[in-house]
């Protein structure tokens, strides 16, 4: 059976082509994009929220989106353990829909921050990270105006080892320098109990290819390869 | 039905956990600045008008609160949903 994955296309999705590009013709998965009010989770095995300003982040970023039919699709996908990857904007509206626990708030900075940072690994556990190391450091885009981590239940986090990612310096040192957004605990994406969901505020498909990373890093592939090898298990 | 139309002004305001660098940076570097350091504390916040169809004021509000709850208005995690004036049209 062929694996299809779907990139669910909202009002304000700008990221959508370049996850689609990654998917089809990097890592050579079929791969599909769908208008959010189209989206039937029957017809796929994986699906990808991507990022941009979904329905123009009125309100706050991700909650109109939350509330498409596109989301009760997806939960549908969640309960059955089948992957759900959340990109920036995307992981906003997993927050929204409280798929995912906590809430993304205005960077500190009250900039809009664009730039190449690096993330360190916490847990290599999950259907996104399985081709990770715990503790490597990887180098990865963000662009993102709302992007601060809150959650009020930071223990049950750390316990449930949810913390997929955490802001670091090259050398996976935690520093305040290196959280671009003044995130809680230097948190850059967090996973469901359950492992299928994950929401990161960086963008793996901007980090996909040598020739787009000022290093000639492939960084963002793993995420995708990781998704990929563990829909073929499933 | 429904008697007589309601004018409700709700703000939806970060909870004191939850830093606020838009009303930080308004203390910090404008009204401090400007001479103003009798200002103790700002919170920014959302601020929405709302005009709907209820049978008194009590009646009104309820039908906000349980509408902003139902579709999260307001994010229970971050924010606290005030109602700040409710009126007769």
């Amino acid at each position: 059976m062929t694996i299809k994955i779907a990139v669910v296309q909202f009002p304000g999705a700008n990221c959508d082509l370049d996850a689609m590009h990654v998917l089809n013709n990097v890592i050579g998965v079929e791969t599909s994009l769908v208008w959010h009010n189209h989206f039937k989770e029957a017809e796929f095995d994986g699906v990808i929220l991507p990022g941009g300003f979904a329905f123009g982040d009125y309100l706050r970023a991700g909650i109109i989106a939350a509330h498409s039919p596109a989301l009760d699709q997806a939960r549908i996908m969640l309960k059955d353990g089948r992957p759900i990857l959340g990109i920036c904007n995307g992981f906003q509206i997993l927050t929204e829909a409280e798929f995912l626990p906590g809430a993304l708030l205005q960077n500190e900075s009250l900039k809009f921050v664009c730039k190449w940072i690096n993330i360190r690994v916490e847990n290599n556990k999950t259907p996104f990270t399985h081709k990770m190391k715990n503790g490597d450091v990887l180098a990865i885009p963000v662009a993102h105006g709302e992007g601060r981590y809150f959650t009020d239940n930071l223990k049950e986090l750390e316990e449930n080892e949810q913390i997929v990612f955490k802001y670091s310096d090259e050398n996976g040192k935690y520093t305040q320098n290196a959280n671009p957004n003044g995130s809680m605990e230097n948190i850059a994406g967090i996973c469901n109990l359950e492992r299928n969901c994950m929401g990161l505020m960086p963008h793996p498909e901007r980090a996909s290819e040598a020739i787009l990373s000022p290093k000639s890093t492939t960084h963002g592939k793993l995420f995708f390869d990781s998704m990929l090898e563990f829909i073929k298990r499933r | 039905m429904y008697q007589s139309e309601f004018e409700i002004e709700i703000s939806l305001e970060n909870k004191p956990a939850a830093r606020d660098p838009v009303a930080e940076t308004i203390k910090r570097d404008l009204l401090a600045k400007k001479g103003y350091d009798l200002i103790s504390k700002v919170r920014s916040g959302q601020y929405l008008r709302i005009i709907l169809k209820a049978n008194d004021e009590k009646d009104a509000k309820e039908i906000v609160t349980s509408m902003c709850n139902d579709l999260r208005i307001f994010n229970p995690v971050t924010q606290n949903l005030n109602i700040i004036n409710v009126k007769k049209l």
